[in-house]
């Protein structure tokens, strides 16, 4: 038997993120804000780099055998597992339709990987299957290939699952972090923040009663109605973890471009308003489940807002800025008393584990 | 939102702002104490209404900022003794020490909790019994009444397994300290308003006429911030240095008596060690000697610890109002929120954090009101 080589640590094996920086990862690093970028960027797409993955889209598009397709995963440990508004398993499921949907996609197929504690409730198991049966209902997709596994008890918590997807892109649909050009509007279907505040108020410790319910839903439906009017909508993006500023940072930078907000014009709700207060959040870093932001071209805008509003998760959308030519990857406010801000992507941790 | 939007109205901001135009004659420094003042001056880009004549320099009132480096880790080494659970709120537990933060002992060994309030850690203390929880306590006046809360109650229902690790520090001695200063500019005051609700303000009052300096106790809204400033430049072009209350609606001559009787029952005033600034005398609460069972810096054997600041930071000097954010050579290279080499950047309160989330750089384009 001979004696394997040497591992030389010089080439290329060394950690990417030094030992001095974070010893060991943090809850921040899966935070959606600057330090997951930091992970992705330095840890994975250092290593698994190629042309499919880099641009870092919601999901993986390529073409194969003649065929445009879309190829998306994501997991969900959100906690508590049974939340007002929905579960971790409509969260499954629609948290990956919305990722194939922000690729321009028609999502068609999912899978379903289950990591359950020991002692999980068979009565808590089945409901969420039942809701991930009614949540792909409603999304017009089929889950076609599973996997089951039980890990002892403390080694979870309760269960995680994970969805990839596929779906196909209809010929002249050219949907992309870096189409965002100078001029288009930013729209986004309704009310923000609303996912985050659902969850934090069920959280324990947090100890405050409140009506605001998950804003989850399958978002390919709303899409489709505004793919249906041509070439307008150049980026789309559902603001999960980060929340909308660090979702809008990632398309400023992505298309080099510069983004202006105007605060009064974002849609947001008395309740979460009330609720992002009394906790000191910033809604726009709040995690969003429902909601998504889409780049239109200046004449496309009002077409595309008519759109949303006619569908039944547009009722309350808005326009709430544009692209600019000026600051390239900065992201800009107007505020209600009419001064200017940053709004930067989400740095460190704002919330644990919101999806 | 009712009791929110009154105080963001952009109507009464630009009615404010052609006041201030009106009548401020002269150039004048003003400092707001509090970093959450700071925080709605920079997020609401307060600075661009006012005229260039006024510049506000932003004072020592981040808790989080002025707590020492020697404290924290000694908090570090509390949680990693064996058997403790150590509670703080979410800021604390992100300012990094000498060698590690909470969050990242939190990491390792999964004995850091971050709480909303004392009273919760309380609460954890007596749902383990066998473990010994540290609330990390730090603050002004403001938190201060929560914390002597349940300290007090803890001694009254016995619960032997919880202690507080107190830092907490007072506002009028800084205040003295700038104004004692030979550097100093400040030629204005904005007193924070929510240590006001507790402490009232009659402290203020001969110190206002000791240094001759106007000091105007002012809320955290936009316009309050407004208000506060105008007032503050109403006294100073009339030649005028009195304690004013623009805060009428929380703050009252008195405070709040209850709170202070009972800061007073757990409390004793002591030399306290500012981050960035030094020792300043009778500026910080300790546990009286009857509360010494719950005093975690007699309870943990930790020993003495001395840390070293980074020599790049300025902190001091930006929390004496002498500098700004961007005079430092590090601010956003070297030291972000993600690396910081001080506490003003760590605490969302903090100046250079606000200055790094909402300004970035000198130069964004400034408000058109």
């Amino acid at each position: 038997m001979t004696k394997p080589p040497p591992v030389d640590f010089g080439a290329g094996l060394n950690c990417p993120i030094p030992l001095t920086d974070y010893p060991s990862v943090l809850l921040a690093h899966g935070g959606g804000g600057r330090l997951t970028q930091q992970l992705i960027q330095k840890m994975f797409v250092s290593q698994f780099a190629n042309e499919i993955l880099e641009p870092l889209h919601d999901g993986a598009v390529f073409a194969l055998d003649g065929a445009n397709l879309a190829f998306s995963t994501d997991s969900y440990v959100v906690d508590p597992v049974f939340f007002p508004g929905g579960d971790i398993g409509a969260l499954a499921v629609n948290g990956t339709v919305n990722d194939l949907a922000m690729c321009g996609a028609r999502p068609v197929h999912l899978s379903a990987g289950f990591i359950i504690e020991e002692g999980l409730p068979m009565n808590d198991l089945w409901r969420i299957v039942v809701s991930m049966h009614n949540a792909a209902q409603e999304a017009g997709v089929r889950i076609v290939t599973g996997d089951t596994k039980v890990v002892e008890k403390g080694k979870g918590d309760r269960i995680f699952i994970n969805t990839s997807g596929i779906g196909t892109i209809l010929p002249g649909i050219k949907i992309h972090p870096r189409n965002a050009r100078p001029g288009d509007k930013i729209l986004v279907n309704g009310p923000i923040a609303v996912h985050g505040i659902a969850i934090m108020s069920v959280r324990e410790g947090l100890g405050f009663d409140s009506a605001i319910e998950s804003d989850t839903a399958p978002l390919n439906g709303i899409v489709a109605t505004l793919l249906a009017a041509g070439e307008k909508v150049h980026v789309l993006r559902d603001p999960t973890r980060g929340g909308v500023a660090s979702s809008l940072n990632e398309i400023a930078e992505s298309s080099h471009v510069g983004i202006l907000l105007t605060e009064e014009s974002i849609p947001l709700t008395e309740e979460v308003r009330g609720a992002c207060e009394l906790l000191g959040l910033d809604p726009l870093y709040v995690a969003n489940e429902g909601k998504f932001l889409a780049f239109v071209s200046p004449e496309g805008a009002d077409d595309i807002l008519a759109r949303m509003r006619e569908h039944p998760l547009g009722r309350n959308a808005a326009v709430i800025g544009e692209v600019t030519a000026g600051h390239p990857g900065t992201v800009l406010m107007k505020s209600r008393i009419g001064g200017t801000r940053v709004v930067d992507m989400l740095s460190g941790e704002q919330l644990p584990r919101i999806c | 939102m009712r009791f929110v939007d009154e105080y963001r109205d952009k109507d009464s901001a630009a009615r404010f702002a052609d006041l201030l135009q009106r009548i401020t004659t002269r150039p004048w420094t003003i400092m707001e104490i509090c970093g959450g003042q700071t925080h709605t001056i920079v997020k609401y880009g307060i600075e661009s209404l006012l005229p260039p004549a006024i510049t506000l320099v932003h004072g020592p009132g981040c808790p989080v900022c002025v707590t020492p480096l020697e404290m924290i880790d000694k908090a570090i080494a509390i949680a990693s003794q064996p058997d403790v659970i150590l509670t703080s709120f979410g800021d604390m537990l992100r300012v990094p020490g000498s060698q590690k933060d909470l969050l990242t002992v939190k990491a390792e060994m999964g004995n850091v909790r971050m709480v909303y309030s004392p009273l919760d850690a309380l609460k954890i203390a007596q749902e383990n019994p066998k473990k010994r929880v540290v609330f990390f306590g730090v603050g002004f006046e403001t938190t201060a009444p929560a914390n002597a809360m349940a300290v007090w109650q803890a001694r009254r229902m016995g619960v032997k397994n919880f202690s507080l690790l107190c830092s907490h520090v007072l506002v009028p001695p800084a205040m003295e300290a700038i104004l004692s200063s030979p550097s100093n500019h400040v030629q204005g005051f904005l007193a924070a308003g929510h240590v006001c609700a507790i402490m009232g303000y009659e402290e203020y009052i001969p110190l206002a006429s000791r240094y001759a300096i106007p000091i105007v106790v002012t809320g955290f809204e936009p316009l309050d911030l407004l208000q506060g400033i105008a007032m503050t430049v109403k006294q100073l072009e009339e030649g005028r240095h009195e304690v004013e209350n623009q805060y009428t609606r929380a703050v009252r001559q008195e405070g709040n008596v209850r709170a202070r009787r009972l800061l007073q029952e757990v409390f004793t005033v002591s030399d306290r060690a500012w981050r960035g600034i030094g020792i300043i005398p009778s500026s910080g609460f300790e546990l009286r000697e009857e509360y010494a069972a719950f005093d975690a810096a007699r309870v943990f054997e930790v020993g003495t610890i001395a840390a070293q600041e980074s020599p790049l930071c300025i902190a001091g000097q930006i929390l004496q109002g002498w500098k700004k954010p961007y005079d430092c050579s590090a601010f956003g290279h070297q030291c972000t929120p993600e690396h910081p080499l001080g506490a003003p950047m760590v605490s969302s309160e903090g100046s250079c954090a606000a200055y790094y989330h909402y300004r970035r750089r000198q130069g964004t384009p400034a408000a058109t009101p």
